[in-house]
């Protein structure tokens, strides 16, 4: 078991399932196990494809409200 | 917070809905696997921004809403018993079955609680160890770790009053089962990113070949929901079927092979009922053999159960993917979070839930209409 904080809240998580996790990486945590790092590499790689896409066009612009969020980091 | 707010840019969201404006020449109907990816969709109005062609249905991956009506009256006629303490997800609780739902049956003094993990169970099944500890393990492949893990360390540690009431379900043959309906209108899939966290997408391959269908693992963000579609439409305009990660930070094509090991020493494939669906061939998990000492289903006699589901709901054509919850009469009148009829409308990841969520109730919705 390990701990980690979720935007503020720090629970209890199961690491079994990712052996490789150290202190201060991120993880996705599903029912109080952590499921998953998040690869750093590839949420930049991922982000700067995005990014570099052409601005086409004049859209409507969406109201994005924000939420509580998911994404846990783990202390050990 | 870091990989969170970035994936909900409104101008990176603006520009790939720019694109897809761009590639976009005919009409296409595309389903999200996942009840999450439905949430965020009526949330974001991410459906709305979207060009008209673009038609987003929503699929059966909402585990609480596909746990079949047999299943959920067992878990009532198990928590009813005055030796056992009925563990579940919270969401779950709210769920109509035939006669009840679990929230009734605590206000008439049975012992439900509701748990954060399957693993909390252990605690409580060693602090009463006169109760039989009963969890009502459903879900999707995602779940799957927790509950097996539940399982072994009750069996590692001896703890013998601990059960679990199976009701597992797999994301691959309900696709399969919708693609093979004759009401099927899926041209291409957002696939279940979460499920694929832990499963891997090797084996959505071969359905995307079979049926010739874009597979395009999707994440839970509205920029994630966004770059899924484009990808899916550009294979679709492209005339091409291939399974693509959209997910790549968190879904790796191998899935987490310990958390699968994990899963198959506990669990075995098995036929599964799906409320809404009916009987899917090889879609569920069951306990192994070795593990019947934990198995609520053999531990309780509650095999003959007699089912009444409502007439007026039509929640399984919508996890079909066939409507959308304001089809339905009931919508948002007789059917609402307070007194659902059907599961789509009580947990958080059903789509009637998400209807009335985000107000769609209250809003006229556009229908495409020829001029006379």
């Amino acid at each position: 078991m390990g701990r980690a904080n979720f935007g503020g809240i720090v629970k209890q998580v199961c690491l079994e399932y990712t052996p490789e996790v150290v202190k201060g990486d991120y993880v996705l945590v599903h029912v109080g196990f952590a499921l998953s790092k998040v690869d750093e590499e590839e949420a930049a790689r991922t982000y700067k494809l995005l990014e570099e896409m052409e601005q086409l066009g004049e859209l409507d612009t969406p109201e994005m409200e924000t939420d509580p969020p998911e994404w846990k980091k783990p202390f050990l | 917070m870091k990989f969170l707010d970035e994936y909900r840019s409104e101008e990176l969201a603006n520009k790939i809905v720019a694109e897809i404006r761009r590639i976009v020449t005919r009409p296409w109907v595309l389903m999200e696997v996942c009840g999450g990816q439905t949430h965020t969709i009526v949330k974001y109005g991410i459906d709305r921004l979207l060009p008209q062609e673009v038609e987003l249905v929503h699929g059966p991956g909402c585990p609480v809403c596909v746990t079949s009506l047999e299943m959920i009256d067992k878990a009532h006629a198990i928590a009813r018993r005055p030796d056992v303490i009925f563990c579940s997800f919270g969401d779950m609780l709210r769920v109509p079955g035939s006669e009840s739902d679990l929230l009734v049956l605590k206000s008439r003094g049975a012992d439900v609680r509701v748990v954060y993990s399957p693993i909390d169970c252990l605690k409580i099944a060693r602090a009463n160890p006169t109760k039989k500890v009963v969890f009502f393990a459903i879900g999707f492949e995602t779940t799957a770790p927790a509950n097996a893990m539940a399982v072994w360390q009750a069996a590692r540690q001896g703890v013998r009053n601990f059960s679990v009431l199976v009701s597992h379900v797999l994301v691959p043959p309900a696709m399969a089962a919708i693609l093979q309906s004759p009401l099927n209108r899926v041209q291409g899939f957002l696939g279940p990113g979460h499920v694929c966290t832990v499963m891997g997408y090797h084996e959505y391959e071969p359905l995307a070949e079979r049926f010739r269908v874009p597979i395009v693992i999707t994440g839970f963000e509205p920029v994630d929901i966004l770059q899924g579609t484009l990808m899916t439409l550009l294979q679709l305009e492209n005339g091409t079927h291939e399974v693509e990660n959209q997910y790549p930070r968190v879904v790796a094509r191998e899935g987490n092979v310990v958390a699968q090991d994990f899963v198959q020493k506990v669990f075995e494939v098995c036929d599964r009922k799906w409320r809404g669906v009916g009987s899917i061939p090889a879609s569920g998990y069951r306990l192994r053999e070795e593990f019947a000492e934990h198995d609520a289903e053999r531990l309780f006699d509650v095999r003959e159960i007699n089912t009444e589901e409502s007439n007026i709901c039509i929640s399984g054509l919508v996890l079909r993917g066939v409507k959308k919850p304001h089809n339905c009469p009931a919508f948002g009148t007789l059917c609402t979070p307070e007194h659902p009829l059907g599961a789509t409308m009580v947990s958080a990841e059903g789509a009637c839930a998400a209807y009335y969520a985000y107000g769609r109730h209250l809003q006229p919705h556009p229908e495409v209409a020829a001029v006379a």
